[in-house]
């Protein structure tokens, strides 16, 4: 991660491993150890199919004698043990979890990519046009942010369920669940490219471009955006750590991912139906798992906000 | 200054009418409305008279129009799913949401003022230290997860409060209420904390900061120095001068908590407000749908205008500075 943010003519890992950034990383715990916890997270949910002990979607390795196996303990009927023991339907629930991580990463990533993209794009659009774009952007950007973004994403969700014909309805709610959460996170990031524009579309180097002919488009994406990239790169490691938990509170109420392609919130949500019957470990796994996601991206983001932050060195 | 109020009902009012044809815009073109409202069995004649009888001919201005109109008279239309006049469905629930609404608020504001004050006044005390840092997990743990093991908790292990619904409710005339009973009462406690528990901490960082920015000011010395006691010069000096900011943040959070009653509700089978918009996404039921944009929107925009304005009375400088707007 740090080593893309420093581009150089001789080694880039050697500059990477030289850089302050990774002083200051080497420094901090707190950054180290969320850092291992993303990382180990993150590979288990990119390679879950060859970790994990069972595919909990293919219904012949299913048993349904295994069902409501607590961990670590010998199921009754067949002696299988599970090492987070299973669902209601005998599915491993430790595999469950790593596939589940994969729906919730992939939604995560991809909403913030596509709220970056699109914020990016509206911010140097307006920043460095101004005028009725300018306007109009931020207008709809303040008519935005007068709505908490779970609202937004929640609507969008609603409506664009309305609109799919039912037939696809579960095929199309990880698409759907994308849109909703980009859309409703596109704001900020517009917001912090559009002040760094206006400063950064005055300096000599701008001007300089626009004095040898260079046409708008390229001046925005060639110049300008590689200097406002920064503060967008905090953004988006907080963003993700709330797009996960938001799309892990879509589908935990139930509007989100589809029970046939889980999530950690559908897991959630799945589990909740257990509590009082005693079967702790089908809510227990999954609420950990997506605790420990969620707070160590958090905690990344906070501190590469105020190791990017010059004023607080 | 009149025409910096102005220029604020303004923008809320345009803010309103985008979201009105949001509104519009869902009800007339997620599903056809033609087919929602007559069977199988019709005749290109009943279409047509439906139609007619809609409005569905006019043109779109014209029935932007009237929306707008039926919506201002609190005409949203039927729900497709109970086949009963929105309105009425909302007026219903609106009582249990906004109970649980002003609980969680209050509570939020007493204990987050409360510790705010405290973990700034003893500030390296252990136990502030240890509010501090259980805030911080406070703000990244998910509400949900927050009710789930508040659950778990209470209800599951030690089984001393209700998990789910109201309990039982009074009718006053239309409002049906939970405060005079004692199931109601118990009722209200885990889901009113779990709703307020982010507005507590995020108030009481707040108070923290502002009053260990208060507390440096040369007044507060001066105060000291003039032999007053601790309690007074806490309370008096400090205490009234960091409201200004806390107040806005606390007026603003009023439509955060409607909000997240969403999530709040559906996790204790809360028979609110909320609970009905989660289920009106999931059968797809626009008018419902649509009436809670719009009802949510003109608190939110309310909220959002009162909170300016106010905010332009309390603090005479921003008068001075704000001249012809921002």
């Amino acid at each position: 991660m740090s080593g893309t943010s420093t581009p150089a003519q001789k080694s880039r890992l050697r500059t990477a491993l030289e850089s302050d950034l990774f002083y200051t990383f080497k420094r901090s715990p707190v950054a180290v150890v969320s850092t291992v916890v993303v990382l180990v997270l993150v590979l288990s949910a990119v390679f879950a199919p060859l970790i994990a002990p069972t595919n909990p979607f293919d219904p012949a390795s299913l048993n349904l004698m295994n069902g409501f196996t607590p961990p670590m303990s010998p199921n009754d009927f067949t002696g299988e043990t599970f090492f987070m023991g299973t669902d209601d339907q005998g599915r491993d629930v430790f595999s469950t979890i790593l596939y589940g991580m994969r729906i919730s990463l992939f939604v995560g990533v991809a909403a913030v990519l596509f709220a970056m993209v699109l914020g990016i794009t509206l911010g140097l659009l307006s920043g460095y046009l101004g005028g009725w774009v300018e306007t109009v952007i931020m207008r709809i950007a303040d008519v935005q942010l007068t709505f908490p973004s779970i609202l937004v994403a929640m609507l969008i969700f609603g409506v664009a369920k309305g609109i799919t014909p039912v037939e696809y309805r579960d095929q199309m709610a990880i698409w759907v669940l994308i849109l909703a959460i980009g859309l409703s996170d596109w704001v900020q990031f517009a917001r912090v490219v559009r002040g760094a524009t206006l400063v950064e579309k005055n300096k000599e180097y701008v001007e300089a471009a626009r004095l040898i002919g260079r046409r708008s488009g390229a001046i925005m994406l060639r110049h300008i955006l590689p200097n406002v990239l920064s503060p967008v790169l905090v953004i988006a490691t907080i963003s993700l750590a709330l797009a996960i938990i938001a799309e892990a509170t879509l589908s935990f109420l139930g509007v989100g991912a589809p029970p046939t392609q889980p999530s950690l919130g559908t897991l959630i949500r799945i589990g909740q139906g257990f509590l009082f019957s005693g079967e702790w470990w089908i809510l227990l796994f999954p609420a950990i798992t997506l605790l420990g996601l969620a707070l160590s991206v958090n905690l990344l983001g906070d501190w590469l906000r105020d190791a990017l932050n010059p004023r607080l060195r | 200054m009149l025409a910096y109020i102005i220029r604020r009902v303004a923008q809320s009012a345009l803010v309103l009418l985008i979201v009105g044809l949001v509104a519009f815009a869902m009800f007339r073109f997620v599903g056809d409305p033609i087919d929602n409202m007559l069977g199988q069995e019709r005749t290109a004649e009943d279409i047509e008279r439906l139609r007619g009888q809609l409005g569905l001919d006019q043109p779109f201005v014209v029935q932007y129009y009237r929306f707008l109109e039926n919506a201002v008279q609190g005409n949203f239309g039927v729900s497709y799913r109970q086949g009963r006049p929105v309105i009425d469905i909302l007026m219903e629930r609106a009582p249990a949401t906004l109970e649980l609404a002003a609980v969680s608020g209050i509570l939020a504001i007493i204990f987050g003022i409360a510790l705010g004050v405290f973990t700034a006044i003893k500030r390296n005390g252990i136990t502030a230290n240890l509010i501090m840092s259980g805030s911080l997990i406070g703000v990244s743990l998910p509400t949900f997860l927050i009710g789930i093991l508040l659950i778990y908790l209470f209800s599951v292990e030690l089984g001393w409060l209700p998990s789910f619904g109201r309990g039982e409710v009074v009718d006053l005339g239309g409002w049906s209420t939970g405060f005079l009973t004692a199931s109601g009462l118990k009722a209200l406690i885990l889901p009113s904390i779990t709703l307020g528990l982010y507005q507590m901490t995020l108030i009481m960082r707040l108070v923290r900061s502002e009053m260990l920015e208060v507390l440096r000011q040369d007044y507060i010395r001066f105060a000291r120095a003039r032999g007053l006691r601790d309690r007074t010069v806490h309370f008096r000096h400090a205490l009234k001068n960091t409201m200004v900011p806390v107040i806005t943040v606390i007026g603003l959070q009023v439509g955060a908590i409607i909000a997240f009653a969403i999530i709040t509700e559906t996790v204790f089978q809360w028979p609110g407000v909320g609970l009905l918009f989660i289920n009106a996404i999931q059968f797809v039921d626009i008018p419902v749908m649509a009436a809670y944009l719009m009802l949510i929107s003109v608190m939110f925009v309310g909220i959002n205008l009162i909170v300016d304005i106010l905010y332009f009375f309390i603090d005479p400088r921003l008068r001075v500075d704000r001249k012809g707007g921002h």
